[in-house]
């Protein structure tokens, strides 16, 4: 009982958050919602007992790529004044594409069956130890393809970054 | 006594000493400096200046408070509080000793015994950086600015090579995460294989490459000397806290104060053994087990107070980076060294077992 408690109130801060993150005039207060969205869904992997999975969404979103995102929106200085005037074209173009994406998640809700939360066998199931096994046995080929194409990236960003000779 | 209550109470303590130890540090680092300098240092306030810290936060509290005009305010009192949290919430995981036994009922010396402790810490550490971006971006300040953007990108790359070195300590250990298996592994069986003593058996006699980089990480991450860009006073005024004063200014101070103590302690845990100090085991053998517990505390303590003084002597030994060799230290040289020593570590251990 109490752990369904804890899911409706994580629940409610991940969505509220998230609207904040839309709704915010600032890009700064966006990134500081979308901090707390990242940590609201860090619990609910916790009260799923993937200890894991939360810590280390916790360490690679809040703690590197926002960081990065916070960066990049701190030095630009965005501004409600300098923020360009949107068209009325775009602005129908973005609620024909908008439109269409609700369209098409209310069909994907519409024909799923809502089924009962079935609670994990063994409590170690999210543990370091088995989420590893995992990987490293059964998931072996998409988890190597995942690391090849971050090497892709990386050496990607390397060159980008490097100054060319004149 | 319930379970909970005990763990209550332990979070009041743990809090309380951080302050405490946090307070005396700021005298230590002065009494220390004045040492170093051959000057007496701080006498006035009580016996031996005892009562200098005190005196310092009182003082603090009764500054004016000065938040700008042109800052967002909502932010700029944000960035300390949220300095401040992160600098409390990593002692959560630490074992600081022995469990304590009261009318058959054990208590455990740590607040959360969470099987990902080590990265729990390296989370709440990378959260730190937003205290100093959110308070040096809202303070409206080109310098603040500027500081904060050192720090977290100084954090940012450190993290990495830190993380890198405590994984070659987590290939010892078996692969647990957990910081109380990490440390009760280190008080159990011969150092070398042969050297019998018990409670010596520490990572570091195993590990010196990756101490040596997880030590100088924790200088970055603590922006101490000679890492202390985000705030070089003679490049940067003040750094990311140009435009504090008063009490907030102190929550910036005093957390950094903090996370040299929690730095200390995630060293000793990690790397000296945590609480096990040599002749544990005899020691079990002839002297009640509350009484050992409470040597396991203090022999902890004395480890962290060891590294409080380390990080002293370090900053008024060596002058400051300059920041190009600060990344290239980092990223060219802490990184790969770090990456060589988990290979060859899991290569000693496939090889040749434990």
């Amino acid at each position: 009982m109490s752990s369904q408690l804890i899911f409706f109130m994580l629940a409610a801060l991940s969505i509220i958050s998230a609207l904040f993150v839309v709704f915010s005039r600032s890009p700064i207060y966006s990134v500081l919602w979308l901090i707390v969205c990242f940590f609201s869904i860090a619990g609910h992997y916790v009260v799923l007992n993937a200890q894991f999975l939360a810590i280390v969404h916790i360490i690679v979103y809040a703690g590197a790529i926002m960081v990065l995102m916070l960066f990049t929106v701190m030095l630009l200085n965005l501004n409600k004044e300098t923020e360009p005037h949107k068209t009325n074209l775009i602005k129908f173009a973005a609620i024909i594409t908008g439109g269409m994406l609700m369209l098409v998640l209310l069909a994907a809700m519409r024909s799923t069956e809502l089924t009962t939360y079935v609670a994990p066998e063994r409590m170690e199931t999210g543990f370091v130890q088995n989420v590893g096994m995992k990987l490293f046995t059964d998931f072996m080929l998409p988890f190597e393809m995942t690391s090849v194409l971050f090497i892709a990236a990386m050496i990607g960003a390397v060159v980008l970054a490097k100054k060319e000779k004149h | 006594m319930s379970i909970l209550m005990f763990k209550g109470i332990l979070v009041l303590v743990l809090f309380l000493v951080s302050l405490g130890i946090a307070a005396y540090s700021t005298y230590a680092e002065r009494k220390i400096a004045a040492f170093l300098q051959d000057r007496i240092g701080p006498d006035r306030a009580g016996p031996f200046g005892l009562l200098q810290p005190i005196a310092d936060g009182v003082k603090m509290f009764l500054k004016e408070e000065i938040i700008p005009t042109v800052s967002d305010k909502l932010l700029f009192i944000l960035g300390p509080s949220m300095f401040m949290l992160t600098a409390l919430m990593t002692s959560a995981v630490i074992p600081w000793g022995k469990p304590l036994e009261f009318g058959g009922v054990t208590y455990n010396l740590q607040v959360a015994d969470i099987n990902i402790g080590i990265l729990y810490i390296m989370g709440v550490v990378s959260l730190g950086v937003y205290g100093i971006m959110i308070g040096g971006w809202a303070s409206n300040n080109k310098f603040a600015l500027l500081g904060a953007v050192r720090a977290s990108s100084q954090m940012i790359s450190y993290e990495l090579a830190m993380g890198m070195s405590v994984i070659a300590v987590l290939l010892m250990t078996n692969g647990s995460l957990s910081l109380n298996a990490i440390v009760e592994s280190q008080g159990t069986g011969k150092l070398y294989g042969f050297i019998n003593v018990s409670g010596i058996n520490w990572n570091v006699f195993y590990q010196p490459a990756a101490f040596i980089i997880f030590l100088v990480c924790a200088f970055a991450e603590c922006n101490r000397t000679p890492f202390d860009l985000p705030e070089a006073d003679s490049e940067l005024i003040g750094g990311f806290h140009t435009e504090y004063s008063s009490m907030k200014l102190g929550l910036y101070l005093f957390a950094e104060y903090i996370n040299m103590f929690i730095s200390s302690t995630v060293i000793a845990c990690l790397f000296f053994g945590g609480y096990n100090f040599p002749g544990i085991e005899y020691a079990s053998t002839v002297l009640p087990a509350n009484v050992v517990s409470l040597i396991s505390v203090a022999a902890l303590f004395g480890k962290i107070f060891f590294f409080i003084f380390f990080f002293m002597w370090v900053r008024w030994t060596l002058p400051r980076f300059r920041y190009d060799q600060l990344m290239r230290l980092g990223w060219q040289m802490l990184m790969p060294i770090a990456i060589i020593n988990v290979l060859i570590t899991g290569a000693v251990i496939i090889f040749f077992g434990n």
